[in-house]
């Protein structure tokens, strides 16, 4: 069991947590995820490592409630323990060689990408952060982005807070303006990678995406998580959670990958409407 | 008393029925019939059948004390070479190891060798009282990197010894491919839970959620302390089949399926993790694991078609699994290959819901050619023979490999061109101190053959450590 030492909730819809897990704690790097059930009933859920304490053997995910899983979690406090906390698994994001990198992040993607950017601060690369929400009660982590970034963009899609529209636009500017990035890193939902991915292109910019497929067990064994990449006009069966989940923005699949991540969507909306309807009738 | 031409009925449940449960199916042999059976055995004097053991347990020694009713004594003996019997009695190829050996089998059906293992395992589960006394520490340290059967048999036979065990599983619970491939229907979780809990009492440390080569390295076990290491993290990546449309929605490998349904209990409504059910689901493949995914498919309420490139002559599945799947009502396409799996595609309305689904498969008939180097006949398309199979579902068994990760992260393990690690007849590998067995040795192979390795593993690590 793998104990809740703190729990911190970010926004209305985005907790963040840190998990006693020592052995995880001491190896996990950047990039790199871990998979967690929160009960015996429970199913396996990944979760990206946002930071960990390896003196005090915790560490810290931060998570959007978007469904059953994450909803249950959610409903942990601080003490209770976690049936089981595996990890750290993926290959950690390559930092080799980078002078200046832009990190750009949407909604809960931001939390896979802070560790990442706090990662190239840390090596002393020029950051640029670019950041993206909905709306201003969906912001999270403005202050840890702009602790780690030389520069940061916050953007809301309907304008309520920092710039009005989505994170290509700023990009855009920028790689307009001629700012030289050696790498842009995109985490957030796929259509926004695939768009970001798009705006880069005629810059020729390396971009990487991190893919989140569903998943089961992160050690390539049962192949839920395989994606396609196009390698010299051919495709390629990759799997995200031993091969990723960073890849080459320009060679994946993301129309593939946009239709796999919605196989289970009536079940996962009837899933979330039952565990939601079990805590109402808990409350009552 | 003249000898009975046939073996001796194993009772299970009406295919009607277990078609819609998880139980098991064979039920099992009485007191009574396991003595009546174990007359039939005619206790040769060459005693063909050990040599069809891949471990050589003393079959006719065991069988002669079922005939006195010393059932606990029988389970001693097996028990000498055998650490899974309860297992191995229920899934072992029986038909092409011991009992195809049999002397009765020439003239008349064989032993059933494995019923009476499974009797004796059964029985001694049911009534053995005592506890296996925790054996004195002899101060040496020992890891293993897996908890299926290589790797449960190598723990087992060092902790007897006194060595200080620690099994490190990647996944949340401990049994390998006997918990998250093979179904309940066939061997039910709670002996694979018993065996589990056998080591535990003799002293063995389960750590489940670590992933060697990421959470610990195999350096890092020696850096802890362990003076050896058993790699039993046998074969579990899946290979497709490299055809067009296995990336729609609906395409499952076996091990996925699998593993949705028993590792992650699926099949259970209270459960949260999601699996297709109902519907026209199609399995490619010949194999157990084929087998498996077509049973737990029907079980979940579908129609199942089971596809397979040879003729049912050539199915590499059990025996028993091949004849229980035609009972429940499996349908197979045998001479058949597919060649590309359909999804449907709306072009009229891109956000159309069941765009990216599977549809159905694009099938080709085949004729058996001349013999592979396996010796096996090779199939041969028929050119124009193509045709269309409705389905919702398809699951792709046609086979696994080892997992790169260990070799990724340990330096100077050596390993052959088809991933499996180069051991040699000990089990130890290039690497001084680490031994490996099983299905990351040998690729997908059986039960046995993996706790065969386990053993001698085991027993090479006690020679290397008592030096
Ligand atoms: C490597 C990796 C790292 C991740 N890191 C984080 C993280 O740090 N924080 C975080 O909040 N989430 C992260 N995710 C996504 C997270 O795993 C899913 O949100 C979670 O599994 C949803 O479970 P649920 O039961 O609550 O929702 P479900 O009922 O499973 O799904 C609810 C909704 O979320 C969508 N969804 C399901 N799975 C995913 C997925 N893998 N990616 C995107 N959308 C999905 C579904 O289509 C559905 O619309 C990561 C995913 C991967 C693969
Ligand atoms: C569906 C199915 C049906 C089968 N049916 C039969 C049958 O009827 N009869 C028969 O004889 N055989 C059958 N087999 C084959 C048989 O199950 C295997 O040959 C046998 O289980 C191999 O044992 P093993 O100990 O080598 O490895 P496995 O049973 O594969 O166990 C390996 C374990 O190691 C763990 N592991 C892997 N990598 C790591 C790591 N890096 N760190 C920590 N842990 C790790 C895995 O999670 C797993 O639990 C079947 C196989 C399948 C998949
Ligand atoms: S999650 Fe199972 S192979 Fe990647």
């Amino acid at each position: 069991m793998y104990k809740i030492v703190r729990k911190k909730v970010l926004n209305p819809t985005v907790t963040q947590m840190e998990i006693l897990a020592p052995l995880v704690a001491k190896k996990a790097k950047p990039g790199q995820f871990i998979i967690l059930r929160t009960d015996e009933d429970g199913e396996r859920i990944p979760l990206t490592v946002a930071g960990t304490d390896p003196e005090e053997g915790t560490v810290k995910i931060i998570f959007q409630v978007v469904g059953g899983t994450t909803e249950k979690l959610n409903h942990m406090n601080q003490g209770d323990s976690l049936q089981d906390f595996v990890g750290p698994l993926g290959r950690p994001t390559e930092t080799e060689g980078i002078k200046k990198v832009c990190i750009v992040g949407g909604g809960v993607g931001c939390a896979i990408a802070m560790p990442v950017a706090q990662e190239f601060h840390r090596l002393g690369a020029d950051v640029t952060s670019i950041i993206g929400f909905r709306s201003k009660d969906l912001l999270i982590l403005e202050d840890e982005f702009r602790a780690c970034s030389n520069k940061l963009v916050v953007m809301s899609d309907d304008g309520s807070y920092g710039r009005h529209g989505n994170v290509t636009v700023p990009l855009k500017e920028m790689l307009e303006a001629g700012e030289k990035f050696d790498l842009i890193i995109t985490i957030g939902p796929l259509i926004m990678m695939k768009f970001v991915t798009l705006t880069a292109k005629p810059f020729g910019v390396p971009v990487t995406v991190s893919m989140n497929p569903i998943m089961i067990d992160g050690t390539g064994m049962c192949g839920g998580c395989r994606l396609t990449l196009i390698k010299d006009g051919k495709p390629v069966t990759k799997f995200a959670c031993v091969d990723g989940p960073d890849f080459n923005g320009y060679e994946v699949d993301f129309d593939e990958a946009m239709s796999r991540s919605r196989m289970y969507f009536g079940f996962e909306r009837k899933s979330h409407e039952s565990i939601c309807n079990l805590y109402k009738q808990e409350a009552r | 008393m003249a000898l009975d031409p046939k073996k001796h009925e194993m009772p299970v449940q009406d295919a009607v029925v277990r078609g819609k449960n998880f139980d098991e199916v064979a039920l099992g042999y009485t007191k009574e019939v396991a003595i009546a059976e174990a007359q039939r055995c005619l206790n040769c004097k060459n005693r063909p059948c050990v040599s069809g053991c891949p471990v050589n347990i003393s079959i006719p020694e065991f069988i002669a004390e079922i005939k006195k009713g010393e059932f606990e004594e029988a389970y001693r003996i097996i028990n000498k070479t055998s650490s899974l019997p309860a297992v191995c009695g229920r899934v072992c190829p029986q038909e092409t190891q011991c009992e195809s050996k049999c002397t009765l089998g020439i003239k008349y059906e064989s032993v059933g060798i494995g019923r009476l293992e499974r009797f004796v395992a059964d029985w001694h589960n049911e009534h053995a009282t005592e506890k296996p006394a925790k054996p004195a520490p002899n101060g040496h340290k020992v890891a293993i990197v897996g908890s299926g059967p290589s790797g449960l048999t190598c723990a087992g036979d060092l902790a007897k010894k006194g060595y200080a065990v620690t099994v490190y599983e990647a996944l949340h619970t401990a049994g390998g491919v006997l918990v998250y491939g093979i179904p309940e229907f066939r061997l039910p979780k709670k002996i694979v839970a018993k065996e589990v809990q056998t080591l535990k009492d003799l002293g063995v440390d389960f750590q489940e959620n670590v992933v060697i080569g990421k959470t610990l390295t195999i350096d890092e076990l020696f850096e802890m302390g362990n003076e050896a290491v058993f790699v039993g993290s046998g074969a579990g990546l899946p290979r497709f089949q490299g055809i067009p449309g296995e990336s729609l929605k609906g395409v499952y490998s076996a091990n996925e399926f699998l593993t949705r349904s028993n590792l992650m209990k699926a099949y259970r409504d209270v459960n949260d993790t999601p699996i297709m059910k109902g519907g026209k689901v199609i399995v490619s493949g010949g194999g157990n694991v084929a087998m498996d995914a077509a049973r737990t498919a029907l079980r979940l309420g579908a129609e199942v078609h089971i596809v397979y490139r040879r003729s049912m002559a050539e199915l590499p599945a059990r025996k028993e699994e091949v004849e229980h799947a035609e009972e429940e009502g499996i349908h197979f396409d045998i001479l058949t290959d597919i060649k590309e799996i359909l999804g449907f595609h709306n072009p009229d309305d891109p956000r159309d819901e069941r765009n990216g689904f599977v549809t159905g498969v694009r099938c080709v008939k085949t004729q058996l050619g001349e013999p592979d180097e396996k010796g096996r006949r090779r199939p041969v398309d028929i050119p124009g023979s193509d045709f269309v199979l409705e389905a919702d579902t398809v699951v792709i068994a046609i086979g696994t490999s080892p997992n790169p990760l260990i070799k990724d992260t340990t330096p100077g393990l050596e390993i052959n061109s088809h991933g499996g690690i180069i051991v040699n007849e000990d089990g130890l590998t290039s690497r001084k101190g680490i031994y490996a067995g099983g299905d990351a040795v040998t690729g997908a192979a059986t039960v046995i053959s993996a706790m065969g390795a386990g053993k001698t593993a085991a027993a090479a690590i006690d020679e290397y450590l008592s030096k």
